[in-house]
């Protein structure tokens, strides 16, 4: 009976033990549009990000107003007309690592996975399923993802005037370096 | 008896299965509901680690008014860092004037000038007008920036301008001389604004303008006004502006009244056109705040004016960030 309790308490012990943190506040977010008669990139050096490492749980924010554009008025068009950032500060993704298990947190490497969850953008919370990749490296997790987001998704209007301008998909990149907290 | 109590038997046995799968499903559902709660807390938990020690940061609010000038006078907006900003100004003749002038629009006044953000607070600016060919120069200085949360409720600009008129001198009895000093005069502005919400901002805009040669003896070199103006978004891309300057009495020349203007701004991408109504048909400070003769009114003895600017921003240096970015235009 005495084994039986040890056995209880080691196990309980090992998952909390395991319950291991990563998090950042400097992540990148870089989104790029594309279209034959403009480019247009803007990034995004303050992106907060945390993962629980022992359940695959996870969560993004990307502060609207941090995005950078090359024109001042095109940053501000940005917030004011298309994200309204003041009534939408922060797009979000929420989800878990469905493939958790061929990650090895403990083991420097490159680990591909795919995660499911919500991405909220502009008030609009849709569900999706998004690759990425985990590299680990001592105490430090890297994740890189790229996919695509439609603004028609998430309810952001583009007027006639610059639809030619901006690109149907818009090609987010993720490039986060997450600590061990 | 006996044959009775095995057929109750049977019964007994589905009601004991039966209740071992009731049972058994109430405990899956109870594992699936305390699942989803963990899984809840988890999230909770990873969102408390998130915004628990997040660092405090200033987020400055944006986007007051949509571009650099109100209608005619300044608002707190500069122009971005490394940008230029082309101005064309035109201000018609009197609506009232009718068919004859076609409401105005044969004759123009005009205002073509650079604005230039140095630094993100900076901003200096140059200009030529047709009338009196005067010629300007200006800098703006944001000293206050409102922001969102904690910081300051208001934004405060200065803005400093100068301009000279190049007209003939005018013909003086022998021994007298026209200095050049004469043509010189220098615009004191502060500009305090707030964006209430994403539709209202209002601007509180106290000016001092001294004219280094005023028409006549008893009137005062020193012009007090104060102004007032605001917008209201009427959608993303379209406000409606106003702006009212007040000269304070003992302050202000003869013959002159109080300027009023109306406006529309329109945006387009990099373009802001702004379309406006105004007793004033000049567009330095001195002579629109300062020396306007038109009153406000649609008939007769009314003279208004209407008259348009049109902005176009370019962005001369390269933020550092965008050396290798792969913006470009077609």
């Amino acid at each position: 009976m005495k084994k039986l309790i040890l056995a209880a308490v080691l196990v309980c012990g090992m998952t909390t033990a395991y319950a291991q943190k990563y998090m950042t506040r400097t992540g990148k977010v870089t989104f790029f549009s594309s279209t034959p008669l403009e480019n247009i990139e803007a990034f995004n050096n303050e992106t907060s990000a945390v993962l629980d490492a022992s359940t695959g749980d996870f969560v993004f924010q990307v502060p609207i107003k941090s995005f950078r554009f090359e024109k001042a008025l095109m940053q501000e068009h940005f917030n004011e007309n298309y994200m309204e950032s003041s009534k939408y500060p922060k797009a979000e993704y929420k989800g878990k690592i469905t493939d958790l298990g061929s990650v090895n947190f403990d083991k420097n490497g490159t680990y591909n996975v795919s995660t499911k969850g919500k991405l909220a953008i502009h008030g609009v919370t849709r569900d999706v399923t998004l690759p990425g990749t985990i590299t680990v490296k001592d105490k430090t997790v890297t994740i890189n993802s790229e996919f695509k987001v439609r603004p028609k998704d998430h309810d952001i209007k583009i007027p006639g005037i610059v639809e030619n301008k901006i690109a149907n998909d818009i090609e987010v990149t993720v490039n986060s370096i997450l600590e061990k907290k | 008896m006996k044959f009775n109590t095995h057929i109750m038997r049977v019964p007994y046995v589905f009601l004991l299965a039966g209740l071992i799968a009731v049972s058994c499903g109430n405990l899956y559902a109870q594992n699936d509901k305390l699942k989803q709660k963990q899984n809840d807390e988890e999230d909770a938990n990873l969102m408390e680690l998130l915004e628990n020690d997040e660092p405090p940061k200033k987020m400055y609010t944006t986007a007051t008014f949509k571009t650099t000038r109100l209608v005619t006078g300044h608002s707190i907006e500069n122009t971005g860092k490394g940008v230029l900003d082309f101005r064309v100004n035109h201000r018609f003749g009197a609506l009232n004037a009718g068919v004859s002038t076609f409401f105005g629009l044969d004759d123009a006044n005009t205002r073509i000038g650079f604005d230039y953000g140095i630094t993100d607070w900076l901003m200096v600016g140059f200009g030529r007008n047709s009338f009196m060919k005067e010629y300007d120069g200006l800098f703006k200085v944001k000293l206050l920036r409102q922001s969102e949360g904690k910081g300051s409720p208001l934004s405060l600009s200065y803005m400093g301008a100068m301009s000279v008129q190049s007209m003939p001198a005018p013909i003086l009895p022998p021994g007298q001389e026209y200095h050049f000093s004469n043509r010189l005069y220098y615009v004191n502005q502060l500009l305090l604004a707030r964006k209430f919400n994403k539709w209202l901002s209002l601007q509180f805009m106290p000016t001092h303008i001294h004219y280094n040669l005023v028409p006549t003896t008893p009137e005062p070199n020193d012009l007090v006004a104060l102004g007032i103006g605001g917008r209201i978004k009427i959608s993303n891309r379209v406000t409606l502006n106003g702006e009212y300057y007040y000269r304070v009495p003992g302050t202000e020349q003869l013959g002159y009244r109080n300027v009023l203007s109306v406006g529309v701004d329109i945006e387009t991408g990099g373009h802001v056109f702004q379309l406006m109504l105004s007793n004033s048909r000049a567009m330095t400070e001195r002579n629109y705040i300062g020396q306007t003769p038109g009153q406000w009114s649609f008939n007769k003895t009314g003279t208004i004016h209407l008259g348009f600017n049109i902005s176009r921003v370019f962005t001369i240096v390269r933020p550092k960030e965008f050396k290798g970015s792969r913006n470009s235009i077609y």
